[in-house]
C-alpha cells in the first residue's frame, strides 16, 4: 500500500546542533505510529517538520502522495494534517466550544453548521458537559483533550500528537487510549504519536520509530522493539523490559 | 415556469435575509434588546433633551464611541496593537475635504476615495509587519512611525496648504446640507449616531462571522490558530483594512465637523491615544466596550472641565490629567475593562469574548 506519509532522510540542524539527522520512515493508512525516544531526541523537530511549523533543511515530506516539506503550517492543515502541541496551547478566553468551532470552520464556512458539527466530537472527548466552560480554566487533562478535538474537528486524514499522554494519571491516559483507538478503528484515522508513557505506546502502536541524538535507531512493531538492545541502552533501561 | 422561479429567488432571498437576521440579532438576550433599544431611543431623542453645548459633547462622545470600535477591531478582535490610528482619520479627512474645497465634491463621494485609500494604507503598513514578522510591541512602533510619517509628509503637502491648515468653506446655512454635510450641530449629530450604530451591528456581525472567530484565534494564539488551518497573514490583512477603513469615516466626519484640518493636529499622536483610550477604559475585545468608554471617559472629562471652568478655576490640562487617573484606575481595579464588570452586574453577558 502506499503510504499515507513519507520521511525521507529528513535532517534539521539548529546552528552546530543536528536536531533531526536523516530520518527516513513511512507511514501506511489507518496506522497508529508512535515516535519514542530520550528528551532531546528531535521528536518534537520531527513533527513541527512534518506540521509545517519549521522548514527541513533536507529530505522530502510526503503526505498523500504530494510533498508538503517547508509548506506553511495552515497550509499543511488544509491538505490534511491536524496537530497537538506537547505545551497545550488552546484559545485561553475562548468556550471550550468555541475552540472547537475554529477548527470546524476550516471545512464549514457557516458558524452555525460548524457550531452543530463540533457537538459529537465534544462528547466524544468527553467535553460536553463542559463546553460552555473557559478553556483557560480547563484542567490539564481536560485541555489536552480539547486540543485533540480542535484538531479532529479540521477533519484531519492525519492526526500528529505531541505528548498527549504527559502529565495524565493512568486512568486518565487510559481513557485517552481508548479515545484514540476508537478513533483510529472507527474513523479509520492514521495517527502518529510522540510518547514518553511506555504503557500507552504499547497498547496503541502498531509501529514504533525510536529516535536518539536524532537518528532513527530502531523501527518495528513494539513488542520487537522493546526488546532491541540499541533501544534498551539508549532509552528504556533494563528494568522497563522486565516490568513489560 | 419563471414565476415559479421568481417566487423560488425571492423566497431564497428572504429565507436567507431571515437567517442573517437571524444571525445578527437571534442570540441577542431580550435583556440587551431592551436595554439598546432604550439606549438608542433616548439618544435619538436628545437633540430635544439637551442644550447645543451637551449636544456638541454628544458628538464627541458618539465620534470616540466610533473610532474606538474601529480601532477594537483590529486590536481587540485580532489582537494587533495599533498606536498611529490617527493616520486613517487624517487620510480619510484630508481627501474628503481637499477634494469638497478645490473640487466641490461631496464628502460622501469623497468617501468612497478615502474608504479605500485608507485600506491601502493600511494593508501596506501590514504587509510590512506582517510579511516581515513584526509583532507586539515592534508592530505598534511600525504604526506610530507611519503616522509621524503622514504628519510630516502632509506638513509639506502644498496641496493641502501643508502646515498653514486647509480649511473649508464656511458659510450660513439656511437649511442642512446632509448631501455636502453642511448644517447645524444636531445634523452632524445624526450622522454620528448612524455611524456609530452602523458599526455597532457591523462589528457584531463580523464577530459572530467565520472571520471574527479567525480573528479571535488569532488574538489568542496565532501559531494555534495556523495550526487549525487559519491563514493568519491574509485575517490580519483583513483586520487592518477593515478598521482604517471604517476609520478614515471619522476623519471625513471630523474635518466636515470642525471645517479645519492641520497636519500636525490630525495626525498627532495624542490623536491615535485618545482613540484607544475608550476602549481600553470600556473593555478590549468587547463589542459594547468602545461605546461605554467613550461615554465614561469624555462624559466625566467634560463634567470635569465643567465644574472647574464653573468654580472659577482654568487649569489647561485637566482632561489630560483626568484620562492619566482613568486608565490607572481601569488598569488596577478591572483590568478586562469596565463593560464585563457592568455587565455581569446587569446580568448580561457577551459569551466568549
Amino acid at each position: 500500500m502506499t503510504p499515507l506519509l513519507s520521511l525521507q532522510s529528513v535532517s534539521k540542524r539548529f546552528r552546530g546542533l543536528v536536531a533531526v539527522d536523516a530520518v527516513s520512515f513511512d507511514v501506511a493508512p489507518g496506522e497508529l505510529f508512535a515516535i519514542i525516544g530520550p528528551n532531546g531526541a528531535g521528536k518534537t523537530t520531527l513533527f513541527n517538520m512534518i506540521a509545517g511549523a519549521i522548514a527541513p533543511d533536507q529530505g522530502l515530506i510526503n503526505f498523500a502522495g504530494e510533498s508538503i516539506g517547508g509548506l506553511p503550517p495552515d497550509t499543511v492543515c488544509r491538505r490534511g494534517i491536524g496537530r497537538t502541541f506537547q505545551i497545550v496551547r488552546p484559545f485561553p478566553a475562548l468556550s471550550v466550544e468555541d475552540n472547537v468551532v475554529i477548527g470546524a470552520l476550516l471545512h464549514s464556512r457557516d458558524v452555525v453548521r460548524a457550531r452543530e458539527s463540533t457537538r459529537d466530537l465534544l462528547r466524544r472527548l468527553d467535553l460536553f458537559g463542559q463546553r460552555h466552560r473557559i478553556a483557560g480554566t480547563l484542567t490539564l487533562p481536560d485541555r489536552k483533550r480539547l486540543e485533540v478535538a480542535r484538531a479532529l474537528a479540521t477533519e484531519p486524514k492525519l492526526l500528529l500528537l505531541d505528548e498527549v499522554m504527559a502529565g495524565l494519571r493512568p486512568t486518565e491516559s487510559d481513557r485517552m487510549v481508548a479515545i484514540l483507538r476508537a478513533l483510529n478503528r472507527e474513523e479509520e484515522l492514521t495517527i502518529v504519536l510522540i510518547e514518553h508513557v511506555m504503557r500507552a505506546v504499547m497498547a496503541l502502536a502498531s509501529s514504533v520509530l525510536v529516535l536518539d541524538h536524532g537518528i532513527a535507531i530502531a523501527q518495528g512493531q513494539p513488542e520487537a522493539i522493546v526488546r532491541d538492545p540499541a533501544v534498551v541502552q539508549s532509552y528504556l533501561g533494563a528494568n522497563l523490559v522486565e516490568r513489560i | 415556469m419563471a414565476a415559479e422561479t421568481v417566487t423560488k429567488t425571492t423566497a431564497h432571498r428572504a429565507d436567507r435575509l431571515a437567517r442573517l437576521a437571524a444571525s445578527v440579532f437571534g442570540d441577542v438576550s431580550p435583556r440587551a434588546m431592551i436595554l439598546l433599544g432604550v439606549l438608542l431611543a433616548v439618544l435619538l431623542m436628545a437633540p430635544w433633551l439637551v442644550n447645543d453645548y451637551l449636544l456638541t459633547i454628544l458628538i464627541v462622545v458618539l465620534y470616540f464611541a466610533f473610532t474606538g470600535q474601529a480601532w477594537n477591531i483590529m486590536m481587540g478582535f485580532a489582537g494587533q496593537l495599533s498606536l498611529g490610528h490617527a493616520i486613517y482619520a487624517g487620510i480619510g479627512g484630508y481627501i474628503a475635504a481637499v477634494l469638497f474645497a478645490r473640487f466641490g465634491i461631496a464628502p460622501w463621494l469623497g468617501l468612497l476615495a478615502a474608504m479605500p485609500i485608507a485600506a491601502v494604507c493600511g494593508a501596506i503598513i501590514g504587509f510590512l509587519a506582517f510579511r516581515f514578522r513584526v509583532a507586539g510591541v515592534y508592530f505598534a512602533i511600525l504604526t506610530i512611525a507611519f503616522a509621524e510619517f503622514a504628519r510630516i509628509g502632509f506638513d509639506h503637502m502644498d496641496f493641502v496648504n501643508a502646515s498653514a491648515g486647509l480649511f473649508l468653506p464656511v458659510t450660513q446655512y439656511a437649511h442642512n446640507d446632509l448631501w455636502h454635510l453642511r448644517g447645524n450641530p444636531t445634523m452632524f449629530y445624526y450622522v454620528i449616531l448612524a455611524a456609530a450604530a452602523f458599526v455597532f451591528v457591523l462589528c457584531r456581525t463580523l464577530l459572530k462571522s467565520r472571520i471574527g472567530y479567525c480573528w479571535l484565534a488569532i488574538r489568542e494564539d496565532e501559531q494555534a490558530a495556523r495550526a487549525v488551518g487559519i491563514d493568519s497573514f491574509r485575517y490580519k490583512m483583513a483586520a487592518v483594512m477593515i478598521s482604517a477603513a471604517i476609520t478614515s469615516f471619522a476623519g471625513v466626519f471630523y474635518a466636515f465637523f470642525y471645517n479645519n484640518l492641520f497636519p500636525e493636529q490630525v495626525f498627532n499622536i495624542s490623536r491615535s491615544i485618545e482613540m484607544i483610550l475608550g476602549p481600553i477604559i470600556g473593555g478590549i475585545g468587547t463589542l459594547f466596550g468602545p461605546i461605554l468608554g467613550a461615554f465614561v471617559l469624555t462624559g466625566l472629562a467634560e463634567g470635569l472641565n465643567t465644574a472647574l471652568v464653573g468654580l472659577g478655576f482654568d487649569l489647561p490640562g485637566a482632561k489630560q490629567v483626568f484620562y492619566g487617573v482613568c486608565l490607572l484606575l481601569v488598569v488596577i481595579a478591572l483590568p478586562d475593562g469596565v463593560w464585563p464588570w457592568l455587565a455581569r452586574l446587569i446580568g448580561l453577558q457577551e459569551r466568549s469574548q
